[in-house]
């Protein structure tokens, strides 16, 4: 069991176990996403408040969710490999960190948009949800920056690593602080998940739209990863050897 | 009879030995503590400046520039925290010293309070009645900065340990900052704005209190795991 | 039974479809290009080391 830890662990079973399992992630949450993608727009019922704007929900849902989960795996695998020194957590941590980023923007900007019909406005600051979206935009960037200003890898990765750690802290109480401080300021509109309970035609593309994108989310990490370890061991011998051998990328 | 067993020193004596040695280098280079403090009183000057001196509008706002102005000053103040140590190498006799790098790193953290968030907390009254705030909200004000300054202080250590001797640091430092700060600056303005409005305000100040003890307890750790790090 | 106006909210439905499918596929093409771009340089330096 153990073993399987280790090799999992060895950056040359990892290169080639990933590329093994990342189509096994993205072919199904293609299909989900598919799935979820006709039946939200088409077969669920409109919202009896929103009308067809509610639709929005399955891409922003999914979008924050993932946005959250990236910066979970950054500050776990992080503080794995600050812990227990493994280089290939720091290299998933690495990697995360640009998706995350990529799905912290796309919330932002679904959620304003959708805010448009529903506020009248592109930009709520009362909405405790966005403001706290936006600060962990923050979050992201200033890991990456962090990361871009140390030249030394080793170095960057423990670096950043405490910085995830003490964000992910800091994530939680922004949210409770800012969900407290628009409560103090009256005037704003929570986004409600489409309405208290969800009727099953609309939570079922929802449900399909999490997953796939998860999957999805996996796949497109696997890729990177790959690639990052592929630069950070580019002076190994393993590396060599399989570049140097019949072309097994 | 000879004693040749040298006395141990205390756990805190290190805290209290670079506490002093910064207050002893703050005493003589007073422009590092006037600075920051001349620039928290500019900035409450920019607002009514930009947004117009309406006495209704200053009132309203007062709370959370006040607040913005402290948050910024201190933001400018944390950059030399360990800026002057690392450049001639007193940060390297810290990092191999005896004592606990957490105690020494609290320290100087807790010098850098006393010469930039206690000096913002003393001098607030002064720019607070210019922005018209009624005399029973200037207590709370006052005591808002106090708890959220400390939190300040220990939060903008880690930002500053871990960018410390960085090309271009102090972006970086401000942007590290910046959202660790916000649940602060949350409270703080908004606890005095609830006072400013006679609403309850007791749970904010309880809040600030919180934040400051588990800064107080957590942030000397990940600072000094920042410094060892930065200083490998 | 589809709507594609999306009563009236069409624009505002369909741009945030639109812009999440653009940044899915951006960010897997960058992802490729920069694996590609890596083993290329990493190849062309190793090949050059073993013609020596």
């Amino acid at each position: 069991m153990w073993k399987l830890f280790h090799q999992l662990a060895s950056p040359p079973h990892f290169y080639r176990l990933a590329a093994v399992i990342s189509p096994w992630l993205a072919v199904p949450g293609i299909a989900l996403i598919a799935y979820g993608v006709y039946a939200g727009l088409f077969l669920a019922p409109m919202d009896y408040q929103q009308g067809d704007a509610f639709r929005i929900i399955y891409v922003h849902v999914p979008s924050a969710y993932l946005s959250m989960m990236a910066y979970m795996i950054m500050a776990i695998s992080g503080g794995i490999g600050l812990i227990w020194r493994i280089k290939l957590s720091h290299a998933v941590a690495a990697a995360a960190a640009p998706l995350g980023a990529a799905f912290t923007f796309l919330a932002l900007v679904t959620g304003s948009i959708w805010g448009r019909p529903m506020w009248g406005t592109w930009w709520e600051w009362g909405d405790p949800r966005l403001t706290s979206e936006l600060i962990l935009l923050f979050l992201y960037f200033g890991y990456m920056a962090l990361r871009g200003a140390i030249d030394d890898t080793a170095k960057a990765d423990k670096a950043s690593a405490v910085l995830a750690l003490v964000g992910v802290v800091n994530v939680v109480i922004v949210h409770f602080s800012v969900e407290w401080w628009s409560s103090l300021h009256q005037g704003q509109t929570l986004m409600k998940k489409g309405g208290p309970a969800m009727d099953p035609a609309m939570l079922y593309p929802l449900l399909a739209m999490i997953l796939g994108f998860t999957f999805l989310f996996g796949s497109l990490l696997l890729r990177r990863v790959r690639t990052e370890v592929l630069f950070r061991e580019r002076r190994t011998k393993w590396v060599r050897e399989m570049i140097l051998s019949p072309e097994g990328s | 009879m000879n004693d040749y067993t040298a006395q141990q020193p205390g756990l805190f004596s290190g805290l209290w030995a670079t506490a002093r040695r910064d207050l002893l280098l703050a005493w003589k280079r007073p422009g590092d503590v006037l600075n920051p403090l001349f620039f928290f009183a500019m900035v409450c000057t920019l607002f009514p400046l930009a947004v117009g001196p309406s006495a209704e509008q200053l009132e309203f706002s007062g709370p959370g520039v006040l607040w913005v102005a402290a948050l910024l000053a201190t933001l400018l103040s944390l950059n030399s925290l360990f800026l002057t140590d690392f450049e001639d190498g007193s940060l390297d006799q810290l990092l191999v010293s005896a004592q606990p790098l957490p105690i020494l790193a609290l320290g100087k953290t807790l010098a850098h309070w006393l010469t930039s968030g206690l000096p913002l907390v003393l001098v607030s009254p002064i720019l607070a009645v210019t922005y018209r705030m009624p005399g029973s909200v200037v207590p709370v004000m006052m005591l808002t900065l106090l708890l959220g300054t400390v939190s300040l202080s220990l939060l903008g250590s880690i930002g500053a340990a871990l960018t410390v001797g960085l090309h271009r640091g102090t972006a970086l430092l401000s942007l590290l900052i910046l959202p660790l700060a916000m649940p602060v600056l949350i409270l703080g303005a908004n606890t005095v704005s609830l006072a400013a409005g006679n609403d309850v305000y007791t749970t904010g100040v309880w809040a600030l209190g919180a934040y400051a003890v588990a800064s107080l307890s957590l942030a000397p750790y990940a600072t000094a795991a920042a410094l060892r790090i930065s200083n490998e | 039974m589809e709507n594609l106006a999306m009563g009236n909210y069409g624009v505002y439905v369909w741009s945030c479809f639109g812009l999440t499918l653009a940044v899915v596929l951006f960010s897997d093409w960058r992802a490729r290009l920069r694996q590609r771009r890596v083993y290329r340089d990493i190849e062309v330096r190793i090949k050059a080391l073993e013609e020596r």
